[in-house]
């Protein structure tokens, strides 16, 4: 069956819209839950019913042609793909779900957007409120449960106190860092009728989101930069977020300072651009790792030192001055002492940065990196991306792909091996068309993902790079896939393996391979059975013409490409080790 | 180097406000040893007092997560002479023993005094740093302590008036820009 490339999504009358998210008299709860979500500017929904918010469901009957609803498979789903769509449409995911195991399965969503700062806001319906605390059938404490993993959260047991928190949900949500949302609402008060009035909310007297810039740690700032021999930028998701691209690279160039990015900054600067020197972390690359401890003034720009990019952190940078920009307080100083603290938004920083920073050239400095990219192409990247013989690497499947992209695909990866492959090997040209699970590092999260990433920028070509592992943790979502004909692109890299876990094992358990290697089923079949097309690729031969077949078929596509199975990531940093201990090989 | 430190939170008035600031404790794995809250003098603004067992650092960072908390106005992390505190201990003993003779010179001696007499028992308040009401216990149980009671810790911040006025200027403005969500 043939499936649409883009969604089918009817463009709603304004004015409609407009009429949804005036002042009504006398509606149910549930009505005002339609209506406030219209009032925020929502058009999409991933979710799925259940008793709990079945008069929300019914409510969002009367509004079909303006507020479009995804059925996903599972609620964990819903949430994976409204991080994606966020990721790439800029606006807010929205996800309905239902109480009890509704809402328990919104949890790993939840602690992922929370750790890679994703607005979403999730609507749980939950018993009546006469009920709470009483073990009713499909309660549960969905406000205890979520509280460590949620930006913020609320229960609402009264009709009229739901556009209230529902505004307040967004703001919460979308402003200053971005973080997930929960809004836990009782049957009762979804039945319940009171007057409709939405006023957007600009405040909370408790909660400052945008801090000031400080003219002084700015200047600060400055004057470090500008006396810097070996200055060097990371670049973390909080450039993404601030959309602050242009002005990391303004300010790169002015002062020609060289950019390495984390897992999820990945993007905010093409890999092309002459300053950008790579990806940084355990699996990043030789140069912009070991020159980490080379530089002398360090300016991370919206990133939080994960371990997984400083090793050990008591060798990590210990010569440079560190700059840390960076909006969200309690992330300064909490992994990485920074000499000048500047608290703020990426691009409102950079902006005020850019005018005091001088001119320079650091000709030789920029040349260290090529030196160290040199010695990794020879030891690791070209044997990855144009190998002879043996079985298929991942690196070359990614470069394929990459190479008939032009670099311009959104790329969704899963977690694992393939993330990191795919991490290093595709050429990313424009913002926010990578998105992976960087914090949490949720396996199953790519495939939900990619659906909410190709609704959101249903115009742009949306590729899935997904593990034999990761795939079947969330492959009910092919049901979602044919149903809403999301045209995503799905390619499976199989190694038969948990490929990461048997790195590990080999490296470090002796070759003990526990639980890791995997009797797969037939991909292509599993696709075929939800009406996706499909190809099983296992020769080097094939790839080019596989890869072409995908990209030229209007909407889902599934290839899966059988790759070696014992072939391992380099370059790598041992957990815990000093970065300097990266190994090639 | 642990020693204890009083951990103030000022918050809005919210359910489950408790829950979120303690949870960053247990994260880290810090045991909480007293937590006091009531009004402040700005209505709707509360204030937490904590003590706990730990070392500065740690606390620097707990502190900047608990602030990151929506309705939280400010946390802070206090040395014992930063503050001026006070706990309060109520002593429940078996009236017979009123029949022992020192039992007036000790609560003289100690600045307590006596809240209630029945026929089966009394109870003695004192206030005090913590190790001073520790002490008193040690000295009455000789004398057939039935119940011992002890507060958390309420503190003074010696510095606090900048801050106190910021949150008095924060009184005249609503806790967000809606009608309250209200319980």
């Amino acid at each position: 069956m043939q499936q649409k490339d883009v969604l089918p999504m009817k463009t709603e009358p304004a004015d409609k819209r407009v009429a949804a998210a005036a002042p009504a008299l006398n509606v149910t709860g549930a009505e005002a839950v339609i209506r406030s979500l219209i009032a925020e500017g929502v058009e999409t929904i991933f979710g799925y019913p259940g008793g709990a918010i079945m008069p929300i469901y019914d409510a969002l009957y009367d509004f079909q042609d303006q507020v479009h609803h995804i059925l996903v498979r599972h609620e964990q789903g819903a949430t994976h793909a409204a991080q994606g769509y966020a990721r790439t449409s800029g606006k807010v995911g929205v996800v309905f779900a239902t109480s009890g195991p509704g809402a328990t399965n919104l949890v790993t969503g939840l602690a992922d957007a929370h750790m890679d700062s994703t607005p979403m806001v999730c609507i749980t319906g939950q018993v009546a409120a006469a009920l709470l605390g009483t073990d009713a059938f499909q309660e549960t404490d969905v406000i205890g449960i979520t509280m460590p993993i949620t930006k913020w959260n609320i229960q609402v047991t009264r009709p009229e106190d739901i556009p209230g928190a529902i505004a307040k949900a967004f703001y919460i949500a979308r402003n200053g860092r971005p973080g997930p949302v929960l809004v836990d609402i009782t049957k009762n008060a979804q039945v319940a009728k009171a007057d409709f009035n939405y006023k957007k909310c600009d405040y909370i007297r408790s909660y400052q989101p945008v801090p000031e810039v400080q003219a002084d740690a700015v200047e600060a700032a400055a004057a470090l930069i500008n006396s810097a021999k070996r200055p060097y930028i990371l670049c973390g998701h909080g450039v993404l977020i601030a959309n602050a691209e242009k002005e990391l690279i303004a300010f790169a160039e002015k002062a020609q300072i060289p950019i390495a990015s984390t897992l999820l900054g990945l993007s905010a600067v093409s890999v092309d651009h002459p300053l950008y020197v790579g990806y940084l972390g355990m699996h990043g690359n030789y140069g912009t790792n070991i020159n980490t401890n080379e530089c002398d003034v360090l300016i991370a720009v919206g990133m939080r030192f994960d371990d997984r990019i400083t090793g050990d952190v008591n060798t990590y940078a210990r010569q440079a001055k560190v700059i840390h920009i960076e909006i969200d307080a309690a992330e300064i100083n909490k992994i990485i002492k920074a000499d000048v603290a500047v608290h703020a938004d990426a691009k409102a920083a950079l902006q005020a940065l850019i005018p005091q920073i001088q001119p320079q050239r650091h000709d030789e400095w920029l040349q260290s990196f090529r030196v160290a990219d040199q010695l990794e192409k020879e030891k690791v990247t070209q044997a990855e991306l144009y190998p002879q013989e043996g079985g298929l690497k991942m690196a070359e499947v990614i470069r394929r792909i990459s190479e008939k992209t032009g670099g311009h695909a959104v790329l969704v990866t899963d977690v694992g091996q393939h993330q990191m492959v795919a991490s290093r090997y595709y050429r990313f040209q424009d913002p926010n068309t990578n998105i992976t699970s960087g914090g949490m590092g949720t396996m199953g999260f790519a495939l939900p993902a990619a659906m909410g990433a190709k609704v959101g920028v249903p115009e742009k070509e949306v590729v899935a790079i997904i593990g034999d592992g990761c795939f079947q943790m969330t492959l009910q979502e092919l049901g979602t896939i044919y149903q809403s004909e999301i045209g995503v692109k799905i390619v499976i890299l199989n190694n038969n393996f948990l490929g990461m876990v048997r790195q590990w094992q080999q490296l470090f358990f002796d070759k003990r391979y526990s639980s890791t290697e995997m009797i797969n089923p037939d991909f292509v079949q599993i696709a075929k059975g939800f009406y996706v097309p499909g190809r099983k690729v296992t020769d080097r031969a094939e790839i080019d013409a596989a890869v072409d077949e995908m990209l030229a078929h209007k909407g889902a596509y599934l290839l899966e490409v059988v790759v070696e199975r014992e072939d391992n990531v380099f370059p790598m940093v041992p957990a815990g080790a000093p970065i300097a201990n990266i190994r090639l090989e | 180097m642990q020693k204890e430190y009083t951990v103030t939170v000022y918050t809005e008035d919210r359910i489950g406000i408790t829950n979120r600031i303690t949870v960053i404790f247990t994260r880290r794995g810090i045991n909480i040893t007293s937590l006091t809250t009531a009004e402040t003098e700005i209505p709707g603004v509360y204030k937490f007092i904590i003590t706990v067992l730990s070392d500065r650092e740690k606390l620097d960072k707990v502190v900047g997560q608990i602030e990151k908390l929506i309705e939280i106005h400010r946390a802070f992390v206090h040395e014992d002479d930063e503050v001026v505190y006070q706990e309060l201990a109520l002593y429940k003993i078996s009236t017979t023993s009123l029949q022992n003779g020192n039992i007036e010179q000790l609560i003289r001696d100690n600045n307590a005094r006596i809240l209630t007499i029945t026929a089966d028992y009394f109870v003695i308040e004192k206030t005090g740093h913590q190790q001073e009401l520790i002490d008193m216990l040690k000295k009455l149980e000789p004398y057939g302590l039935i119940e011992y009671s002890k507060s958390g810790r309420v503190a003074i911040v010696k510095w606090s008036r900048r801050f106190h006025d910021h949150l008095k200027a924060l009184a005249s403005k609503e806790a967000d820009n809606f009608k309250a969500v209200s319980h």
